[in-house]
């Protein structure tokens, strides 16, 4: 087997199942990449573009196969806005919010979004079925995750107690087509405040000590918003690198985190 | 393996070695060298073809992934003797200068043009954000959007 173009979620499971060494290829736009610059050969791939399952969506659970370009108008509003910022129109219309997941790039601008409302990552395997596992556990480090060889990812899952506010935000060096340097998803309801960061971490992070401080103030104070955004810049763990730098990124994380918040309070 | 594809609606085979890219196979398996090969990693926009519907970069398209596709390059556009209105626009505003972008914008502008006939500057410029030129700056390019419009009108 060198390519099999899956009709359904079954037969991408089977082929899965036989060729644990193949690579799914969703919209293309991380793996072909690395194959057009020969950074990497797979032995063997499966196409997940015409699988329909994958493409099924509701509030609460979205298909790994929806695009950027449809998830533009998703009802999450922070989703929504970090959808619009993904790459190009042309990269929006191929990316998918699995492939996003997959890759797990510290950078990925879904991942902000399903740390911040705890997601789940429903896998599936040919043998051992649906297994659901929280965003925390799925996400190991910089590119790495815990999906088994024969699984797939097929969706993203998110509790049913949603947020009444959530704004998403995100630094890069541009407007269009640009990898974060910092982004950030901030949610409010009554369950409190979470605070959610990508590209400041190998993995997406919850500012969790920045979270308690604010979710101890019923109206918070000049003061308090400067001390929440100290301690987001305080718990974020980012590198420099060719995007950016350590500091920058510290001081980016506080700055949006703070705005974010103050957008869900308005 | 060998892949059976639709393009500017001619039933094409190809066959494909690898996991390369649609564009290669375009490019150098079938001829058409309408769509650039830039930058090979999406950001540039000069490889824009019409799949299925969408604009996306021929680039990071798996040919192998293809089979049963509908793919429009920029061929499907014109001739040299005879151009597309969006073509002729684009040439009479100035909006080409080393021509390199100037396949991708234009598969891209007619498509936005198919789908909405009167964009807004704004729709313009977001249809355009993954189609980078650096020669023009771009005005020549929403001129020929402008003139377009208001011919249509007309």
């Amino acid at each position: 087997m060198e390519f099999v173009a899956a009709k359904d979620l079954d037969e991408a499971l089977v082929a899965k199942a036989n060729h644990p060494d193949a690579e799914f290829l969703a919209g293309g736009t991380d793996l072909m990449v690395e194959v057009n610059l020969a950074h990497h050969r797979p032995s063997s791939a499966i196409g997940l573009r015409r699988v329909d399952e994958l493409r099924e969506m509701t509030d609460l659970r979205i298909g790994a196969g929806v695009t950027w370009a449809t998830l533009e108008s998703h009802p999450h509003r922070a989703l929504a806005q970090a959808a619009r910022t993904v790459g190009s129109p042309q990269i929006r219309a191929a990316g998918t919010l699995g492939g996003n997941i997959g890759t797990a790039s510290p950078a990925g601008d879904g991942l902000p979004w399903i740390a911040a409302l705890d997601g789940t990552i429903e896998l599936r395997s040919k043998d051992r079925g649906t297994r659901v596992m929280p965003w925390r556990e799925f996400f190991v480090g910089v590119k790495r995750t815990a999906i088994l060889p024969d699984e797939a990812i097929v969706a993203v899952r998110i509790p049913e107690d949603t947020p009444a506010r959530q704004e998403f935000a995100k630094i890069g060096v541009r407007n269009a087509m640009v990898i974060s340097t910092v982004s950030c998803v901030v949610t409010h309801g009554d369950n409190g405040t979470t605070v959610a960061l990508g590209s400041v971490a190998p993995t997406p992070m919850r500012a969790t000590r920045a979270e308690e401080m604010i979710n101890a103030e019923k109206n918070p104070s000049e003061a308090a918003l400067a001390e929440f955004a100290r301690i987001v810049s305080e718990e974020v763990r980012p590198i420099t690198d060719h995007r950016s730098t350590e500091s920058y990124r510290r001081h980016g994380a506080g700055v949006l985190a703070r705005r974010l918040l103050e957008r869900c309070l308005s | 393996m060998i892949v059976s594809l639709t393009i500017n609606g001619e039933p094409k085979t190809a066959t494909i070695g690898g996991f390369e890219s649609l564009l290669r196979v375009l490019r150098d398996d079938l001829g058409l060298l309408g769509s650039k090969n830039a930058c090979e990693q999406g950001e540039c926009g000069s490889c824009s073809v019409v799949l299925d519907g969408e604009v996306v970069c021929a680039c990071l398209v798996m040919a192998a992934d293809c089979e049963g596709s509908d793919v429009t390059t920029v061929e499907a556009y014109g001739t040299g003797d005879d151009l597309h209105p969006f073509q002729q626009a684009m040439l009479d505003e100035h909006g080409v200068q080393c021509g390199f972008c100037t396949p991708g914008i234009v598969v891209t502008g007619i498509r936005l043009l198919e789908e909405n006939p009167t964009p807004t500057e704004d729709e313009i410029r977001e249809a355009l954000s993954g189609n980078i030129c650096r020669c023009t700056g771009y005005g020549g390019i929403l001129r020929a959007f402008d003139r377009l419009a208001k011919e249509g009108t007309e």
